[in-house]
């Protein structure tokens, strides 16, 4: 298993966390979490592990922080 | 007749020159209040409608902001804030391109719009308001959506373009075509009680990297709407962006993007 810390923003905090440390299988990618916290793949904005903009097939190791933002485009 | 500069220096306060002598002036010499805010910026005088911004922005600042020309995309939200600003902050030309009108669910918070502007064009409206809040500022209102098919010949000329729009479609289309014109480009998108600004420089592709997932459609304003207060903060934050990049003054929002959350108070930057 392997220990990544969780960081979400704006309306992605609504009935979830805003950080959180969680334990997945190695292997796990960020398209994974984005699954299994239920985050309407649409409504991504911005992903970043360690301060790097990822895509959702980046495998993640051991330590890594992902951050998950939404999508906002209104004016 | 005394020439213009000298009667302007003659009635020039502490530097300043009044509201009726800059009205007065125009009747007298038949020229546009344009051309004397010109005269008296560059007699290194200041219209007295400024000496609040005295202190951060010098004499010779303001003359560059007045002749310099910035376009704003979006007249809603966003929009309606960012004209009042700059016109307000004394950027001698601007220009408003929107297709719509205005609309009752526009009143919660677009600055333009009110119960009697309801069913006007939102361009017409506010060159209406500049010409009020500030008339030596010209505005050029242009009804029409800005995309790939008329933005270069909408945008040619500027020297900073201001993106309030309200998709993402359009922020995309928006950032190719300043890129295409090498222009700067400062963006902001809100939802509900979040969001982000970033500024463009020819070449980066920001806006690109902010919107990397996209895969169409809209963000998650479609469930939050927007309140009063998010677009005022953007737009504020965007039209600090407008004021350093047009004086070269400060640290710019670029490669960088600025998240705010209201509902936390938070604010985040995010290196792009």
């Amino acid at each position: 298993m392997i220990k990544i810390t969780v960081k979400l923003f704006a309306t992605f905090r609504v009935d979830r966390f805003d950080i959180a440390e969680r334990e997945y299988p190695s292997g796990t990618t960020v398209g994974t979490i984005v699954d299994e916290l239920g985050l309407p793949r649409e409504q991504l904005g911005i992903l970043m592990v360690s301060n790097r903009h990822v895509d959702l097939d980046r495998e993640l190791h051991d330590g890594e922080t992902l951050a998950i933002f939404p999508l906002v485009g209104g004016g | 007749m005394v020439p213009l500069h000298e009667s302007l220096q003659a009635q020039a306060s502490d530097g300043l020159v009044s509201w009726p002598v800059q009205e007065a002036a125009a009747k007298e010499y038949s020229v546009t209040l344009a051309e004397v805010e010109e005269a008296i910026l560059s007699s290194e005088l200041l219209p007295a409608r400024y000496q609040r911004n005295r202190q951060m922005i010098s004499t010779s600042q303001q003359l560059q902001l007045f002749r310099s020309k910035v376009a704003v995309v979006g007249a809603g939200g966003l929009g309606g804030y960012i004209l009042e600003q700059l016109a307000r902050l004394g950027i001698g030309q601007l220009v408003s391109i929107d297709a719509d009108v205005f609309e009752e669910n526009n009143l919660n918070r677009q600055l333009l719009s009110s119960p009697a502007k309801l069913g006007r064009v939102k361009v017409e409206v506010a060159a209406e308001r500049i010409a009020e809040v500030n008339p030596a500022v010209t505005l050029r209102p242009i009804q029409a959506m800005c995309g790939k098919s008329n933005g270069v010949e909408l945008l040619t000329g500027v020297d900073c373009v201001v993106d309030a729009v309200d998709n993402v479609t359009a922020r995309l289309e928006l950032a190719e075509i300043c890129s295409e014109l090498q222009v700067p480009l400062v963006h902001g998108a809100i939802a509900g009680w979040y969001g982000h600004v970033a500024t463009v420089m020819p070449g980066d592709t920001t806006l690109q990297t902010i919107y990397r997932h996209w895969k169409g459609g809209k963000g998650v304003e479609q469930q939050l709407g927007n309140p009063s207060f998010t677009p005022a903060v953007a737009a504020s934050f965007e039209v600090a962006e407008v004021c350093k990049l047009l004086l070269d003054q400060g640290r710019l929002l670029r490669n960088r993007k600025l998240a705010f959350n209201l509902l936390h108070m938070e604010v985040d930057e995010i290196p792009l």
